[in-house]
């Protein structure tokens, strides 16, 4: 008995992938003024996915709804993932407040409950925090089974089928229905949104909702003491001779 | 940042081209790539530039021989011998190229069409050395080619016979800039794209862009007053430049380096030698003034029906998008499919083929205003039916990848085997016409086709900076011919001076064009150039065979 899939994609607001971030003067962050931001791109990954499951089977997807934990332009995150294919969008607005993974799953948590949710498909990590804990621990609150790194993804009736990276190679997990997965880089190659759906996108549903309109108090347990750049690269040497190679190296210890 | 993925993707050298198809994936690639070394001095260009494979296509002929009916080696010049490679050696120490191999790169064009046969590359570190080399070439009457990226598009920077080539790439610091007024003074073989990521670090911009920029050197671009993709936004370099620093034939140095923005005191020489395209002078700097750097970009890609529409799209982004608008390109779908294969890649707009596409670049302060208008503009040309379809790019990304299906246009032309460029002005409503009229051309010989590879000629696809009237007409080969040749020229400049075009709009005379320059300009213009040649460099060592 199949039942019809209710997709929750939360997509994150982060800094665009392809721009350097620069420390903020108080070393208490990057700098995020005049940056420009983007949808993070396992996010993208993840929406795409949703997409290509409804493409893939008639009928199999009832709906695609997307949500956004962030400050109020996150909408535009949102809007963009209106206009690739999602049907209708949430947004909780936080301000500017950074939201760390264990409070983003418990209001994911409330979303899932609310849009009456049965897989929930969201991008492995985001590229500011690189926590990659928001996907498990929403598992984890739910008690749903959770499949992680995904790069391949197969639907049958309530079964699904996920083929995972890791370390060593890949992984195929089966589960059955209600699922967390959340997408890796190989999992597809986004498409572009087009022009005619971005401007039908301006008429889907886009509410706009608060965290205490869910009851979940945001607590921060973590406190950023510092941020860094790398050290920088120090300048490798040019020898002149093998002899010279060898005796260099052996003087690193590296022979 | 994504970290987890540099396991699996492998070592990518910095943008290298067609690796930027799928949005996601490239991306990663740039990060990995971002992390590695910023090197741009090597000859494996950077971003979105040109990878010449010596590997895939056979030698270059001799353009002595090609073009043997229409050029000989003008006598007067002396032949290279010891004593000369001593004295430059005296100057220049090691900073020289004999051997025949490590010159065939410097003697041959970027696109494989034209080889010289000079026997000297000579690298000076100082303006007064270029003095110094330039008085004894002088004295010697030996012929010299001033060279920079040698990105050139009209075989101007590359020697016919045995010229001694003069590479400025040594000459290559940042001399100074002004933060408040925006001057920026560099050495003239600064790599544009290295200007321009220095002044981005400012919070400027270089107000010139082109697809060569990862190669071509400042002071190329000014001998040559290169256009490229932002004129229409931020004017042409007659505008932008405010002094030069040059060596003249005899070793004179002529420094207006200190020139300020408004200075009415005198000829103003400068600008006889933008353009110039080292016949009158080596430039060795360059004064510039450069625009505050804009915070908010926006790609635009539209799919439209006819040209018809492509100009009433641009009429109305002039309108609409006004201030902001950076750059508006146009090209055909012909070039498109050509840049699929090239790119290995489909192309954005999935929907439908269509006969033209536009690329609409805006840039400015704030980022709202600017999504607000381009939202504007793009929905009512679509309600108006203007518009078939379009994408607006969603992040940087998607924004670089759009641009890589216009700037990519040379290169997929040239894949095959070759190609024949015209760079043209033409009234705007008759812009395409020649495009036609070409294709019409080659149908009528037989020599075409897209797919069958027994014909010489792929496809003549047309595409340019439409805001500037300016085309771009790339006949695509598969390999070059006289009877191809014969076939375009001089057919294409006839075309265009019934229109009264110019023949050459941004790429320059060089040596291509040479003796077509009476299709664009009077005998009375003619001769006053002479004149100034003639004075300027009596003798004519620099770069002989070539302009005018």
């Amino acid at each position: 008995m199949s039942s019809k899939l209710r997709i929750l994609v939360p997509v994150k607001r982060v800094i665009d992938a392809a721009i350097k971030p620069r420390i903020n003067k108080t070393q208490t962050g990057v700098e995020t003024k005049g940056v420009k931001f983007s949808i993070n791109p396992f996010c993208d990954i993840a929406l795409e996915e949703s997409i290509r499951i409804r493409e893939g089977a008639k009928d199999l997807v009832e709906a695609i709804h997307a949500v956004s934990i962030g400050p109020t332009k996150a909408q535009d995150v949102l809007r963009v993932a209106l206009a690739k294919g999602a049907d209708t969008s949430t947004l909780i607005d936080v301000g500017e407040e950074e939201v760390e993974p264990l409070n983003v799953a418990k209001l994911l948590q409330k979303v899932v409950e609310k849009e009456n949710s049965n897989l929930v498909i969201l991008g492995k990590q985001a590229i500011d925090d690189d926590s990659n804990q928001t996907g498990q621990m929403l598992a984890g609150l739910l008690n749903w089974p959770q499949a992680t790194n995904a790069s391949k993804v197969e639907i049958e009736g309530d079964s699904v089928t996920v083929t995972r990276e890791v370390d060593g190679g890949s992984d195929t997990l089966r589960a059955k229905l209600p699922l967390v997965i959340t997408t890796d880089l190989r999992l597809n190659e986004p498409r572009y949104a087009s022009l005619p759906n971005v401007m039908k996108a301006k008429k889907k549903p886009l509410e706009k909702l608060k965290a205490s309109d869910f009851g979940i108090d945001i607590v921060k347990r973590l406190e950023t003491l510092k941020v860094d750049e790398p050290p920088v690269r120090a300048a490798g040497i040019k020898v002149e001779t093998v002899d010279e190679l060898i005796s260099k190296l052996k003087e690193l210890k590296a022979i | 940042m994504i970290g987890a993925s540099r396991s699996v993707i492998s070592s990518v050298g910095r943008r290298t081209i067609a690796k930027c198809s799928k949005p996601i994936l490239s991306s990663s690639v740039r990060y990995l790539s971002t992390t590695l070394n910023n090197h741009n001095e090597s000859k494996i260009r950077v971003k979105n530039q040109y990878i010449r494979s010596y590997s895939s296509s056979s030698t270059v002929p001799l353009t002595a021989e090609t073009y043997a009916d229409k050029v000989q080696r003008d006598e007067r010049f002396k032949a290279l011998d010891a004593e000369d490679i001593q004295y430059f050696k005296s100057i220049l120490n090691d900073s020289i190229i004999e051997n025949e191999d490590d010159l065939l790169f410097y003697n041959e064009d970027w696109m494989r069409k034209y080889r010289g046969q000079s026997k000297l590359l000579l690298k000076p570190k100082t303006t007064e050395q270029v003095s110094q080399i330039l008085k004894y070439c002088n004295d010697k009457k030996l012929a010299v080619v001033p060279q920079g990226g040698n990105t050139g598009l009209v075989g101007g920077s590359i020697p016919v016979f045995d010229e001694i080539i003069l590479s400025l790439s040594s000459i290559n610091k940042i001399r100074s800039f002004d933060s408040v007024s925006g001057i920026l003074k560099c050495d003239a073989g600064v790599i544009l794209e290295t200007a321009d990521q220095y002044l981005a670090d400012q919070g400027y911009i270089f107000p010139l862009d082109l697809g060569a920029k990862g190669s071509c050197h400042v002071g190329g671009v000014v001998a040559t007053n290169a256009g490229g993709l932002r004129l229409l936004r931020y004017g042409s370099l007659h505008g932008s430049v405010l002094g030069l620093e040059a060596v003249l034939p005899d070793g004179t140095i002529y420094n207006s380096m200190d020139s300020l923005r408004k200075d009415n005191t005198g000829y103003d020489l400068k600008h006889l030698f933008i353009g110039s395209e080292g016949s009158i002078g080596v430039i060795t700097g360059v004064s510039i003034l450069c625009p505050a750097r804009p915070q908010a970009f926006n790609v635009a890609f539209l799919g439209v029906s006819s040209y018809e529409a492509v100009q009433q799209v641009f009429n109305d982004a002039r309108k609409e998008l006004s201030e902001i608008l950076s750059a508006f390109e146009f090209m055909d779908l012909n070039s498109q499919r050509l840049v699929g294969q090239y790119l290995k890649s489909d192309h954005p707009i999935e929907s439908a083929e269509y006969p033209f596409y536009v690329l609409i670049e805006t840039s400015g302060s704030n980022k709202d205003h600017d999504d607000e208008k381009l939202e504007t503009f793009l929905g009512t040309a679509m309600e108006n039916g203007l518009v078939e379809d379009g994408i607006i790019a969603q992040d940087e990304t998607q924004l670089k990848n759009l641009w890589n299906w216009r700037e990519n246009i040379p290169e997929a032309s040239q894949m095959n085997g070759g190609v024949y460029k015209y760079d043209v002005s033409i009234p705007l409503k008759d812009l395409y016409g020649l495009v036609e009229a070409a294709n019409e051309r080659l149908e009528a010989a037989g020599i075409v086709d897209f797919e069958d590879a027994s014909k010489p000629v792929v496809k003549a696809v047309g595409y340019g900076h439409i805001g500037d009237g300016n085309l771009h007409l790339n006949v695509a080969v598969r390999q070059y011919s006289k009877a191809v040749e014969k076939v375009l020229e001089p057919f294409v400049y006839e075309w265009v001076s019934s229109k009264k075009g110019s023949i050459s709009a941004e790429h320059g005379l060089g040596f291509q064009k040479k003796n077509y320059i009476s299709y664009s300009k009077s005998d009375i213009e003619i001769k006053l150039f002479k004149d100034i040649k003639k004075h300027y460099d009596p003798n004519g060592i620099l770069n002989p065979y070539k302009y005018i």
